[in-house]
């Protein structure tokens, strides 16, 4: 039986039976989205509060539309009406939160470990939207669902990620979670933005400082938005960026035909890739945002369904539906 | 939990004529065969269906469609239960709106798995009609919901679980009641 999961902090930590679970759990997520009502009463009752720290739109959304879709109730913290921004430390905010009771927490906080520090503190499921330059985890499931669902599997799978690897907390899940299932890696972006400690996150990983050389048989392509936000000042201008990295429809024949492109998304149309490998065939980016909803409603709903995880419910067996 | 075994319902082969019967009475009951769907609640109720389609289509050559209902999603216990029961999708493929639907279960009980199975519907459109087939019904019901076919009826007690066995799941082919024991 899996040990149950109480939070999702991130991906380094999880196991691949975890990790396969939760895709798998994500399935009837999926088909879900192709009913006429999308609308269930399974947590009903329950509230989920949204506290993002850092600006985010689709994530954001995504989140407050599978808990709706889920019947759940909303609680939205934003940062620009954020009480952090008057001076609050983010115990305090949290504390606050956990005082309207929530059912569970979704936060995005600019600083690497903010979930695992909210977590350790209060007794309510924690979901991390992202952490600083850490991890973004339901961003690497959504993209292993992806994957996942036009190749068999991911052993041996060749995956090139390109970009600003070093800013990049969806770089780092996605090499945590593909890594665990034996896929090979390589990093690819100008040297600044990839340190070779990059190189020790997991096994079968290389670091190749060329575009050309570094898509030769890939069968997956992540294309990175460059992380302007978290970098003092550009080590690059655009134009040399476009001109060594962007993913341009020719650089993209290096890779398997059948190659895959991914990005996070939002993308910078003209910058990291080419509008037409954006809107191409190879592109993956819509199929992305409704898997998106599919694993955060499956996450929602095992990690804030059920009883309260210090309840004495918790001692009952798991029982099944009384016909 | 321990269970004993009591003593056995249905016997393969009287599993195997109860569906014959009930696979006749839902084409008789329903005037025939148009607008009629089959649909299976997970998980034995699934076989069962498409049992009871096959034999339809033995006897009068019309393939009645299928299809498979997770009801997890729709139960009324999730809250107490302390880790959430794995999901599994439906498998649809037709449209359920004006359709002459057939809910199939193994064992009616309670009642409170074909009230999830409804709703699960309703999400997915408007059926004219949904009616219940069950193998067993066993009694004590807590909801207002009544079966328009049954195999058979058995009086049970509360510590007392029916338990059917099919081919397909459990390698074995029977109805057996069982008796929980401290």
């Amino acid at each position: 039986m899996l040990h149950r999961l109480e939070h999702l902090l991130g991906l380094e930590t999880l196991t691949r039976e975890q990790v396969t679970f939760i895709l798998d759990q994500s399935k009837p997520f999926q088909e879900f989205h192709r009913h006429p009502l999308k609308k269930l009463a399974t947590l009903r009752g329950k509230t989920v509060a949204l506290a993002f720290f850092e600006p985010s739109t689709r994530t954001r959304i995504s989140f407050a539309t599978a808990s709706a879709r889920l019947g759940a109730d909303i609680m939205n913290l934003q940062a620009e009406s954020s009480s952090l921004k008057k001076g609050e430390s983010l115990i305090d905010t949290v504390r606050t939160l956990e005082a309207m009771r929530p059912d569970g927490i979704v936060i995005r906080h600019s600083s690497s470990g903010a979930p695992h520090f909210v977590a350790e503190r209060l007794g309510i499921p924690v979901i991390n939207a992202g952490d600083g330059t850490h991890e973004h985890p339901t961003q690497a499931l959504l993209d292993a669902l992806t994957i996942r669902d036009r190749k068999e599997s991911f052993d041996g799978l060749h995956i090139t990620i390109l970009g600003d690897i070093i800013h990049s907390r969806v770089a780092r899940s996605n090499i945590h979670l593909l890594s665990k299932f034996g896929a090979r890696i390589t990093l690819c972006g100008p040297a600044m933005w990839m340190p070779r400690e990059l190189e020790s996150l997991a096994p079968n990983i290389r670091r190749v400082p060329k575009i050309e050389e570094a898509l030769e048989g890939a069968d997956v392509v992540f294309v990175l938005r460059v992380q302007t936000e978290r970098i003092n000042e550009p080590a690059l201008s655009a134009e040399e960026f476009i001109l060594g990295y962007q993913l341009t429809a020719e650089r993209l024949r290096r890779a398997k035909p059948d190659a895959l492109v991914l990005h996070p998304g939002p993308m910078i149309r003209g910058l990291e890739i080419d509008p037409l490998v954006a809107d191409g065939p190879q592109s993956c980016v819509l199929d992305q945002v409704t898997n998106g909803l599919a694993v955060r409603m499956a996450l929602l709903y095992h990690l804030v369904g059920g009883a309260p995880v210090d309840s004495s419910e918790n001692s009952k067996e798991q029982s099944s539906a009384a016909n | 939990m321990r269970v004993v075994e009591k003593r056995q319902l249905l016997s393969a082969e009287e599993i195997g004529r109860t569906l014959q019967r009930l696979a006749h009475e839902i084409v008789e009951k329903s005037g025939g065969t148009k607008d009629l769907a089959l649909i299976g609640v997970r998980r034995r109720g699934v076989p069962l269906s498409q049992r009871l389609a096959r034999i339809v289509k033995t006897s009068s050559g019309v393939n009645i469609p299928v299809g498979t209902l997770d009801i997890t999603l729709y139960r009324d216990d999730l809250s107490t239960v302390a880790q959430q029961p794995v999901v599994q999708s439906n498998e649809i493929d037709f449209p359920v709106d004006d359709r002459d639907i057939v809910l199939v279960d193994d064992v009616l009980y309670t009642g409170r798995t074909v009230r999830a199975a409804m709703n699960g519907l309703f999400d997915l459109g408007r059926p004219r009609r949904i009616r219940l087939c069950v193998l067993i019904d066993r009694g004590h019901r807590e909801l207002p919901v009544e079966a328009s076919f049954i195999g058979s009826t058995v009086q049970t007690s509360d510590t007392e679980i029916v338990e059917v066995r099919l081919q397909e799941i459990d390698n074995e082919e029977r109805v057996m009641l069982v008796d929980r024991v401290s």
